[in-house]
């Protein structure tokens, strides 16, 4: 059964799988990891983003496309959502404890019934050239829809991580997590900078929400077992950073894939949860927080 | 002591109302559902409410007490108060661990593991077969009616009971000193421990009494729709309605949750028979936000308002 051979193919779908988690958590780690809002929301915008890739690609655009052309006005209703959070909550107290994380909890719910409602309970999947068939090199098959995903998951990585150590902006996004104030003194304004933020992680979430209706197919109720996937890789990667953040997907990923080759798929949800529970109560600062 | 003699007479009313002839079976089964989300949304806000810390797990307990209560009953073939007994030890147990494991961290990580803990139990019960697994176990209740004549008014009257039950260990935590420790956590966590309050201890007790509470809410589920099976059970549409009803009727005080699981665990059951089971989360969660915007205080604060005002 614990054939090195399986094991190898199980590390190899791992890796794949894994970027393909790190680029789904990397919205998340900017808004919870570097901004501190409780963002629970989040997975189920990633759903959003599917079923409206879903509904652009009957035109006969392609997935990728679809995904990089909801970017924009995700960024918009990313914007729009911190404005709002801003206005209704940070504004008045520093503490948003509760209402945060209840306003937040309950948007979820409030998108998922709306799909619901619109599309019906089935799932749902996109159609492209490269859905379906796979790379052979050996004995080893890799589908391309995997490998899709897993390129565009380096190059959003590499991307934001590049955005957040070489421009202002990136950099001002970086400081408002650590202090607003002093931030303030420099002379940029955090609730901008923030809001900013807030945009570029639910544009992220456009085409990362693209990817995973390529990876497979997707339901409405999908967005509760990502909120595992997504909190687990971000709470893994040390609050926060990006290239912490593809490691730590790879960790998820190759854990997951392990232990579906091993004890079978019906255990892969426990995985991400386990995991996330275990890094709780035994390194809460994550893989490389300090 | 008036309010020991009020409880009193709304056991006694509820005896009646479970006897009383003439009455569509239909009402003890909504009136069920009911007053078990009088208990979650009690039980919910004694952490959630008072202490300000989010449980977004409530389904893990209600399993975990409808899941020790099909055990017992397969196994030992326990009488239901006995299923009662055992499901709420063990939620309180896990309610225990999971406190333990991140009680002392932010909240937001207790919240996210309180999801976590639904989803690890839920694969677990997915894959053990001696309690159905993904397909869900059959039940036969037994014959023991007491002296009502449907095992439903049955329910019906221990539901009432449990819920009266919960309903003043909230109000006895309320004004104990478990509740005010546990609001001055809420306030100010940090202030709170420099004064002397033993925050982590109290924040551990009040987690164990809210998730024994939720156990027992969740431990004649089997019983009462004599059939288990996890997805329904471990369905996180429980944790929207637990927390929406304590936020809408006003967390602040032990009849917030009251007012507010009343009101919208009847509407729910209006809107599952009228038009959809979806419609009813969406109702639930549109009202959260909207109260959890516009006003924080519940119905509870509005009340106090509108009062103010009119003097």
């Amino acid at each position: 059964m614990f054939s090195v051979d399986l094991i190898f193919e199980a590390v190899l779908f791992g890796i794949l799988l894994g970027c393909f988690y790190a680029a789904v958590s990397l919205g998340l780690s900017v808004a919870f990891g570097l901004l501190d809002v409780p963002y629970v929301a989040h997975p189920a915008l990633l759903i959003l983003g599917s079923y409206f890739t879903f509904v652009l690609c009957k035109t006969g655009i392609d997935p990728i496309v679809c995904g990089t052309l909801l970017m924009p006005i995700f960024f918009f209703i990313g914007i729009g959502f911190y404005r709002f959070y801003y206005e209704t909550f940070e504004k008045r107290s520093s503490e948003t404890g509760v209402r945060g994380l209840a306003f937040f909890f309950g948007m979820s719910f409030i998108i998922e019934v709306c799909l619901i409602l619109v599309f019906g309970v089935d799932q749902r999947t996109v159609a492209a050239s490269y859905i379906g068939s796979s790379l052979e090199i050996g004995e080893y098959r890799f589908p391309y829809r995997m490998l899709v995903a897993f390129g565009i998951a380096l190059a959003l990585t590499l991307v934001l991580t590049i955005y957040f150590s070489k421009t202002f902006n990136g950099r001002a996004i970086k400081a408002v997590g650590q202090d607003e104030g002093a931030l303030r003194l420099m002379g940029a304004n955090p609730v901008k900078i923030k809001q900013l933020a807030f945009g570029i992680a639910t544009a992220v979430n456009a085409l990362a929400g693209a990817m995973l209706i390529i990876v497979g197919p997707v339901e409405p109720a999908m967005d509760r077992i990502y909120i595992g996937r997504t909190f687990c890789v971000v709470v893994l990667a040390g609050l926060g950073s990006m290239s912490g953040t593809l490691v730590a997907g790879l960790v998820l990923g190759i854990a997951e894939s392990i232990v579906m080759m091993t004890f079978g798929a019906s255990w892969a949800p426990a995985v991400s949860f386990g995991l996330l529970l275990l890094m709780l109560g035994v390194r809460p600062q994550g893989l490389f927080g300090r | 002591m008036r309010f020991t003699a009020y409880c009193f007479l709304l056991v006694l009313a509820f005896l009646g109302l479970s006897s009383l002839g003439g009455i569509n079976e239909y009402v003890y089964f909504a009136g069920f559902v009911i007053l078990q989300f009088v208990i979650l949304a009690t039980a919910w806000n004694i952490l959630g409410g008072y202490a300000g810390y989010v449980n977004f797990g409530v389904p893990a307990f209600i399993a975990v007490g409808a899941y020790t209560a099909v055990v017992l009953f397969k196994a030992l073939s326990a009488p239901l108060l006995l299923q009662i007994l055992g499901g709420g030890i063990l939620a309180g147990a896990l309610g225990l661990g999971v406190g333990l494991l991140t009680l002392k961290l932010r909240g937001i990580f207790f919240s996210i593991a309180t999801v976590a803990v639904v989803f690890i139990l839920e694969t677990v019960v997915n894959n053990w077969r001696y309690v159905g697994g993904a397909t869900g176990l059959q039940l036969t209740r037994p014959q023991d009616l007491w002296f009502f004549d449907s095992y439903a008014r049955m329910l019906f009257f221990v539901m009432a009971v449990l819920a009266i039950l919960s309903v003043v260990i909230a109000r006895y935590i309320q004004d104990s000193f478990l509740g005010r420790g546990l609001r001055a956590v809420r306030d100010s966590e940090e202030a709170a421990e420099c004064s002397g309050v033993p925050t982590l201890k109290i924040k551990l007790i009040a987690c164990t009494i809210s998730g024994a509470l939720m156990g027992i809410a969740g431990a004649p589920m089997p019983m009462y729709l004599s059939y288990i099976e996890p997805t329904s059970t471990f369905n996180l549409s429980y944790s929207i309605s637990a927390l929406g009803m304590p936020i809408i009727g006003g967390t602040s005080h032990w009849i917030g949750p009251v007012i507010g699981a009343l009101l919208l665990a009847t509407l729910q059951q209006i809107v599952t028979v009228t038009v959809s089971n979806e419609l009813n989360v969406l109702v639930v969660g549109v009202l959260l936000v909207l109260f959890v915007v516009i006003a924080p205080e519940g119905i509870l604060g509005l009340i106090k308002k509108w009062k103010q005002s009119s003097k």
